[in-house]
């Protein structure tokens, strides 16, 4: 009786491509400005709510985007990926600007909103012949690291001219997905 | 319907495919081989990770189960794969279970001491077994069973020594990087067109 289909025999003992698939996959959250400001948005407007958005809000996003991107690498198509990115750098400048306060439930949903966006974005851009594993690794770091690197800034949060400073920054990353709104929409 | 969702199902996940890449060899005997598997198999370490930090978080007496139920789990695994003619892979499985270990570690949620132990024996037994099927070797099985008791005794000692507030977070948030992890596997797995 044959066995099963799709058993097949070993083809080979060697992984080909590691070391560039988790190397990929690290670099491919930070080539693009517009998820590097979004992430770090996320990061500083975490430290500003507080426990336990702090860590609720880097918890969402890694995960809904890793959903987002397994979606994309499913080839489902998502409308309007590009600007919905550019309205998350917008939107996450401006919820820092003000050092929003909405209910944390709001706060996750709206972080994780924008994940889906983020996560689709990266899927779809995914090099074919990659070690798959490895670059999720990869990639999954370097977004956490871009969350702690918020989370860090943020700290500032405590003083006043920390507040300031972070609320500046707030500002320049909503007019910097303001530019990425108006680059999308051209 | 119903019946067939479940062999879709099935078909989705449970299917082995074609072994295109899994053991690599040092050149310095099976027994090496088994030591250094964690070190060039993130699929077989990520999960043993994630069960390890579940248990630390657990507490103790969770570890301890841990420490002696995932290792002898996944020799029995081994020697029972080992007699297999051709090597198995089941990524998809192994997706889903580093999602269920590292969502039960996002959630921090207190379980039964014979579920954990159940987790370990089911994850040493699959994961030991593709291992068997890979022709590991019985030498090289008591490498990666060594190894095991290793890696589980560090991290979970490590974790039951967390005292600060915070760091008990940072665990969990490891834990949610394992899912996204294993649903990004679960991606590729499915790939259109790949």
């Amino acid at each position: 009786m044959p066995r099963l289909p799709a058993l097949l025999i070993a083809a080979a003992h060697i992984q080909p491509g590691e070391a560039a698939g988790f190397l990929t996959g690290l670099l491919h959250p930070i080539s693009g400005l517009d998820h590097v400001l979004a992430m770090i948005a996320v990061g500083v407007w975490g430290a500003q709510l507080g426990p336990p958005a702090v860590w609720l809000l880097p918890v969402t996003f890694p995960m809904v985007m890793a959903f987002g991107g397994t979606v994309g690498l499913m080839g489902v198509a998502l409308p309007g990926v590009e600007v919905g990115i550019a309205i998350s750098a917008l939107v996450l400048g401006v919820l820092v600007l003000a050092e929003a306060r909405p209910p944390l439930a709001v706060a996750v949903l709206l972080v994780g909103f924008f994940a889906i966006f983020h996560g689709h974005a990266h899927g779809t851009e995914l090099p074919q012949g990659q070690s798959g594993l490895l670059y999720s690794i990869g990639f999954v770091v370097a977004t956490g690291c871009l969350h702690a690197l918020g989370i860090a800034l943020g700290l500032i949060h405590r003083w006043s001219s920390g507040r300031v400073a972070l609320r500046a920054a707030g500002a320049m990353v909503a007019l910097a997905g303001l530019g990425f709104l108006v680059r999308a929409l051209a | 319907m119903r019946t067939a969702v479940g062999a879709a199902l099935v078909a989705l996940f449970l299917l082995p495919e074609e072994a295109r890449a899994h053991l690599v060899t040092t050149g310095l005997g099976p027994v090496y081989d088994g030591i250094s598997h964690f070190a060039l198999t993130p699929e077989d370490l990520l999960p043993v990770l994630a069960l390890a930090l579940l248990a630390g978080l657990s507490g103790p007496r969770y570890g301890r189960v841990a420490l002696f139920a995932l290792p002898v789990a996944w020799l029995a695994g081994g020697l029972l794969g080992l007699s297999r003619s051709s090597e198995l892979l089941m990524p998809a499985l192994t997706a889903l279970t580093l999602l269920a270990l590292g969502a039960l570690v996002a959630l921090d949620r207190k379980l039964p001491l014979g579920l954990v132990a159940g987790l370990a024996a089911a994850l040493g037994l699959f994961h030991g077994y593709l291992n068997g099927t890979a022709k590991l070797g019985a030498l090289g099985l008591c490498g990666v069973a060594a190894t095991l008791f290793v890696l589980v005794a560090l991290v979970a000692a490590f974790v039951i020594s967390l005292r600060a507030p915070w760091s008990r977070i940072a665990v969990r948030v490891a834990g949610s990087w394992l899912v996204a992890i294993s649903m990004l596997m679960l991606g590729w797995r499915f790939r259109a067109g790949g």
